[in-house]
């Protein structure tokens, strides 16, 4: 068995209560950090251990940290991302529910790394049992002394506290949460300037992930070199990949960065359901490009699944076996993003729409000859030229699933049917 | 006319934030939690307490798909349909589940008791096909398995 980073001692079991989290050992990274090092330590530590952000775009969190400005006398905020809406992902919610600790010492530690004496959560508004188990963990965190003032006599203030959501796949874009957080829809901000500088209220903020944060107190406790060593060069450690599809053992496995894709599949998730043919993946979340079977030899890391065309996203990887429908599965994809859009911009106000419209009657045996160059032509225009990156993540499946299963939508097209069906009679 | 406990929990929430209007989806939540939807006169009355315009307010609301204007039933049903659950059957949860009750999308049966509509993904992808009834999830679905929970809402009343 690899090593377990943020799944260790809650492999099968949860460690709800502080207490329980206390007798494995829990809050001595904080301890340790509060009461030793100096906040540009703890970030050189995490740079170092190159640990990535986990909530999608892959950025490494040690130098985002460092571009807190330092002499600024503005407060400071750190924002916790548990919105976890990217069709196919399901993470978050085990670290939430099995190790809310862990992911409290986390949020301490990376609080006291930027100079921020106030935190706010936000987490989906579907996750209700989630949200009452974190105010339970801020709670107890509370009467324990690890948040509010002066935790641990180290004369560091912070307070934490829960924001619910209410259903908005935009409001997990880092701006569009922070608008959300200040009580407004979801518009995400054009950028620059970055919420380093100007955030939540205008101050400097960061927004971290859950699974970044929860793997914070593992590198102080087991050191940057430790937490390196299990991934691959320049994506450090582990990675909670949430395999969900046609797969015999459906579930979240805490793998090394870099582990082939075929491994997770076969190895972890048990293989494929019914002995089925394994035809397609989508490694990391609705909003990556689709992979072939031909494909799933790449090494699960950022940089290894960015060199063939696809990104590793949230971690959420889709397996479809060969009864899967591409035009149905990318159509009920398009859907999802024109009902998300946020519609400031018009490529993706009108994009999605448009993607969804088409495949639709691709779908229902009404597609004309040239379909399929719209939908490339569409998903070009929608590409680069918007505010924020929800418009590249409707276009980016409609163009890699009509360039790998061209035949497939061609066959929709002239022969008004599903040739999936057709196999399957 | 709104409740005092109500009153307690505005003000708990708003005091977590150096804005008032912070506390505003919040508050809408908790509200709907306690009076099924949102009625125009708690919307005057939260526009009020946080000196939002009205219109601020119900621009919010219709942004945010959780948050309504019209009651529900007492059971809401929401089945997610995207892909994982589309993968094992999520599509014909729903059908079922429409067909049973008699009620199509974004309809709730003549008792008020059942509800249902189509969401996104609920991060619930690894016990797919999911729903979440209210705020209970209910995964790793198929026919018999929502035939059971429904005879005994139904049961329940
Ligand atoms: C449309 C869209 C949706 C996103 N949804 C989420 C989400 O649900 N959870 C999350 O952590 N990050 C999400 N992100 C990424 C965030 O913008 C941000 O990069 C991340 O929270 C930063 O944390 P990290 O550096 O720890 O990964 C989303 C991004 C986009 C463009
Ligand atoms: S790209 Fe789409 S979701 Fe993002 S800001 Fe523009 S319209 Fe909104
Ligand atoms: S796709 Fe249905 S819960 Fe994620």
């Amino acid at each position: 068995m690899p090593e377990l980073v943020v799944l260790r001692d809650v492999q099968d079991s949860e460690l709800r209560h502080i207490e329980d989290y206390l007798k494995v050992g829990g809050y001595q990274a904080l301890k340790k950090v509060l009461l030793e090092l100096k906040p540009e330590q703890v970030v050189d530590e995490v740079k170092k251990s190159g640990l990535r952000g986990r909530g999608g775009a892959g950025f490494p969190t040690g130098m985002k940290w460092s571009f807190i400005p330092k002499n600024v006398d503005k407060p400071k905020y750190l924002v916790v991302n548990a919105d976890e809406s990217e069709p196919g992902t399901c993470k978050d919610r085990v670290i939430i529910e099995r190790n809310p600790h862990l992911l409290m010492e986390g949020i301490v530690i990376g609080s006291y790394a930027i100079g921020a004496h106030c935190c706010y959560l936000y987490i989906r508004g579907e996750y209700y049992e989630q949200a009452q188990i974190l105010s339970l963990a801020i709670e107890e965190a509370y009467q324990h002394g690890f948040l509010g003032k002066n935790i641990l006599r180290s004369g560091y203030d912070l307070d934490v506290h829960l924001h619910r959501g209410a259903g908005a796949y935009i409001c997990g874009e880092e701006t569009g949460l922070l608008e959300s957080l200040e009580g407004k829809k979801g518009w995400p901000r054009l950028k620059p300037p970055f919420p380093a500088v100007v955030g939540l209220y205008g101050c400097p903020t960061v927004i971290n992930n859950v699974e970044t944060l929860a793997t914070v107190p593992r590198i102080m406790e087991r050191g940057a070199d430790w937490f390196a060593s299990l991934g691959t060069p320049k994506n450090g450690g582990t990675r909670l990949f949430a395999v969900s599809g046609h797969v015999n053992k459906p579930g979240t496995y805490e793998l090394p960065l870099g582990i082939p894709l075929r491994e997770i599949i076969f190895n972890y998730a048990g293989g494929m359901k019914d002995d089925k043919v394994l035809k397609a993946v989508i490694p990391g979340g609705s909003s990556c490009p689709i992979l072939t079977a031909d494909e799933i030899d790449v090494k699960m890391d950022f940089d290894s699944v960015a060199a063939i065309g696809s990104m590793l996203g949230s971690g959420g990887v889709v397996v479809m076996n060969e009864e899967a429908c591409m035009v149905k599965v990318l159509l009920r994809i398009a859907k999802f993003y024109a009902h998300e859009s946020c519609g400031q911009c018009t490529p993706c106000r009108e994009g999605t729409t448009w993607l969804k419209n088409i495949l639709q009657r691709v779908n229902d045996g009404q597609g004309r000859p040239k379909d399929l160059d719209h939908l490339m032509g569409i998903a070009f225009n929608m590409i680069g030229t918007t505010i924020c990156p929800l418009s590249d993540a409707a276009a980016l499946p409609v163009r890699s699933f009509i360039q790998k299963f061209r035949k497939e939508f061609e066959y929709h097209v002239h022969q008004k049917a599903c040739d999936v069906a057709q196999v399957m009679v | 006319m709104l409740s005092e406990s109500l009153l307690e929990k505005y003000r708990d929430l708003t005091s977590r934030y150096p804005t008032k209007r912070s506390a505003l989806i919040p508050i809408l939540l908790t509200t709907q939690e306690e009076m099924g939807y949102l009625t125009p006169e708690s919307v005057r009355f939260i526009s009020d307490y946080l000196k939002i315009p009205e219109i601020q307010v119900y621009e919010v609301i219709t942004f945010y798909s959780m948050l309504r204007t019209t009651p529900v039933g007492k059971y809401h049903i929401q089945v997610c349909t995207n892909i994982s659950c589309l993968l094992l059957g999520g599509e014909e949860i729903f059908e079922h589940i429409s067909k049973r009750l008699g009620i199509k999308e974004g309809e709730t049966t003549p008792d008020n008791l059942f509800s249902l509509v189509e969401v996104e993904c609920l991060g619930a992808c690894c016990n797919a096909p999911a729903m979440q009834i209210n705020y209970k999830y209910h995964e790793d679905l198929s026919v018999q398995k929502v035939d059971k929970i429904l005879d005994q809402l139904k049961q329940q009343g």
